[in-house]
């Protein structure tokens, strides 16, 4: 403090901006009391309702087997995960309403194209082994950058994520004892796992974002310690972790140019399909349309039923208030 | 097997035929709820009818020799025995609340009368169904009543359910050979005795909420004799579908 250049440059900051920056840089969590600027405001409810759509919507592809699932026991596994994702959907978009937004604010801007979802789920889950493939490989994807979303700078957030966190890895032992099983299985099973992992593989990398000098909101959400690793760090992570697991069931990565590094102590992968990433960023997957067109229906057909409830709900506190008078 | 074994194998599969299929149009609601908290919640219910129809195949299964997934994917239509409201369509949310809502009150008679079975395992499972079924039915009368007294549209759409689904009810509360023997050895619970107690929760609901109770002249049954409607074949077709195509494997 007693520097100079720092004191001047300080002075240009209210005393709210610098207590907030002084939270920031002393890792302390941000709090929905708190004063903050509104561009970190923006970039979190961008974020976090990213964040909670992803979950909602991600319901659908494993949805597409629950009728179908193989035996009573999958069944029962497959939707207490599902109904997990729903819950986390729900903790994240209360999350999000901390920043002075509401949740019908926030589907509305998923309907208008305003509000992402990961892109992942814009692929389909064409055999049972996808259910396999999206437990092992998508929610094991996502448990490595909610691990780093748990030290993250917003209070809600990071809570949040410790208690999704805690769920994650049942979520992805469950995908990859699928996975166990086909490729233990008949070869027709040990076929349909290698190929949902060929669909699965590429999608999965890209789920960590362009690179990271490529990457439109990565320096602003790091400096603000929103964001918490680099999108390649991660990517490298989940490579290094998944390999050897596709090993152990002797399923063979998709990737020509896969093999251990020993100078760095890492896999060496080759480099994703940039173009792809962005056709189905840009709502060009093969299922953006319908995933969208899905969440749009369940929520239109559900109108009357909220609006019955708010009538209800209307009605009750009418009774209460006349019985109080 | 003696007779009481084999009229006790099929009383097990009967109720878990009746989980199982219900569980099935449950799940067909994922991810097209009203609102996110029903996703969650009809999940809940969901899981717990899924879980019942475990115990229930599994302890058939022990009497017969058979898996419960042997039972759940490898039987046709005309050998499932479950009562036949629960194989009819999801419909609208009014209808799937409606039909969760008289399930409710039956089931809530139903395994109270079953905890009191001779028979321990069916006792024993009973007595854990009992404990879910007083949660699902406090949840399904609030949810009749949001409905009922909501709006215009939540009223008529919740009286339509009650009128397309009043002809499945005759069925709850019908006996056969099988059912009479297991009532006296005090294994079974006489369905006949628990009409009058449904008929006046159902009534008094009914009343507050401005539902009118339809009259009883169609009375649809047949499931507990393995006679479905046409709906139950596409059910089968969809749930049994990966062990169907890929038979003896293990998944
Ligand atoms: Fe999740
Ligand atoms: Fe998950
Ligand atoms: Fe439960």
């Amino acid at each position: 403090m007693s520097d100079a250049g720092e004191m001047s440059e300080a002075t240009d900051l209210t005393d709210q901006e610098r207590r907030f920056e002084e939270k920031i840089a002393a890792e302390e969590r941000i709090e929905p009391k708190d004063w903050v600027p509104d561009a970190y405001r923006k970039n979190l409810v961008r974020q976090m309702s990213q964040h909670a759509h992803s979950e909602v919507i991600g319901m659908q592809p494993e949805g597409n087997w629950l009728t179908r699932a193989p035996t009573l026991e999958r069944k029962q596994v497959l939707l207490a995960k599902i109904q997990d994702e729903a819950g986390h959907g729900l903790y994240l978009y209360s999350a999000t309403e901390t920043l002075g937004v509401t949740r019908e604010e926030l589907i509305e801007a998923l309907h208008e194209g305003r509000a992402k979802y990961a892109s992942i789920f814009n692929y389909p889950s064409l055999t049972w082994a996808d259910i396999g493939a999206i437990g092992w490989l998508v929610d094991g994807a996502a448990i490595v950058n909610q691990i780093s979303l748990q030290r993250t700078s917003y209070g809600p957030y990071a809570r949040a994520m410790v208690r999704i966190c805690k769920e994650e890895s049942f979520h992805q032992r469950q995908g990859y004892q699928i996975m166990v099983t086909l490729a233990q299985g008949s070869d027709e099973q040990k076929q349909m796992a290698q190929d949902a992992l060929n669909r699965w593989w590429w999608p999965s990398l890209m789920m960590f974002g362009p690179h990271d000098a490529e990457s439109a909101h990565s320096a602003q959400s790091t400096l603000w310690k929103i964001k918490r690793m680099g999108n390649d760090e991660g990517r490298q992570k989940f490579v290094d972790q998944t390999v050897p697991q596709a090993d152990i069931i002797s399923l063979e990565i998709p990737d020509p140019d896969l093999r251990w590094n020993e100078e760095r102590q890492h896999y060496d992968f080759g480099e994703i399909d940039w173009d792809e990433f962005m056709q189905v960023i840009s709502g060009n997957g093969p299922c953006n349309r319908q995933r969208l067109g899905q969440h749009r229906k369940a929520h239109n057909d559900g109108v009357w039923v909220r609006e019955a409830m708010a009538a209800y709900a209307a009605r009750e506190r009418d009774a209460e208030g006349e019985g109080e008078s | 097997m003696t007779e009481a074994n084999s009229d006790i194998a099929e009383y097990s599969l009967r109720l878990g035929d009746d989980a199982l299929i219900l569980a099935q149009r449950l799940c067909e609601w994922c991810a097209d709820a009203p609102l996110l908290e029903e996703d969650i919640a009809i999940a809940n219910v969901g899981l717990d009818y899924i879980g019942r129809a475990r115990m229930f195949l599994q302890y058939a299964g022990e009497l017969t020799g058979s898996s419960e997934d042997e039972l759940a994917y490898l039987r046709d239509s005309a050998e499932f025995r479950n009562l036949l409201m629960v194989e009819l369509p999801r419909g609208d949310f009014a209808f799937s609340m409606v039909r969760q809502y008289l399930l409710d009150e039956y089931e809530s008679l139903f395994f109270a009368g079953l905890k009191q079975s001779k028979d321990a395992n069916l006792a024993g499972i009973a007595e854990k169904t009992l404990k879910e079924v007083h949660y699902h039915l406090r949840r399904s009368r609030e949810w009749m009543r949001r409905l009922a007294l909501g709006t215009e549209e939540s009223h008529r759409r919740s009286q339509d359910a009650i009128d397309e689904l009043w002809g499945y009810v005759a069925e709850f509360f019908e006996s056969d050979e099988v059912e009479e023997r297991l009532v006296g050895l005090g294994i079974a619970v006489e369905r006949r005795d628990l009409e009058q107690a449904w008929r006046a929760s159902v009534g008094e609901l009914a009343a507050k909420t401005g539902l009118m109770v339809p009259d009883d002249d169609l009375r649809q049954t047949g499931g507990r004799s393995g006679v479905h409607t046409e709906h139950l074949g596409h059910l089968l077709a969809e749930m049994q579908f990966v062990q169907r195509s890929y038979p003896g494997l293990k998944w």
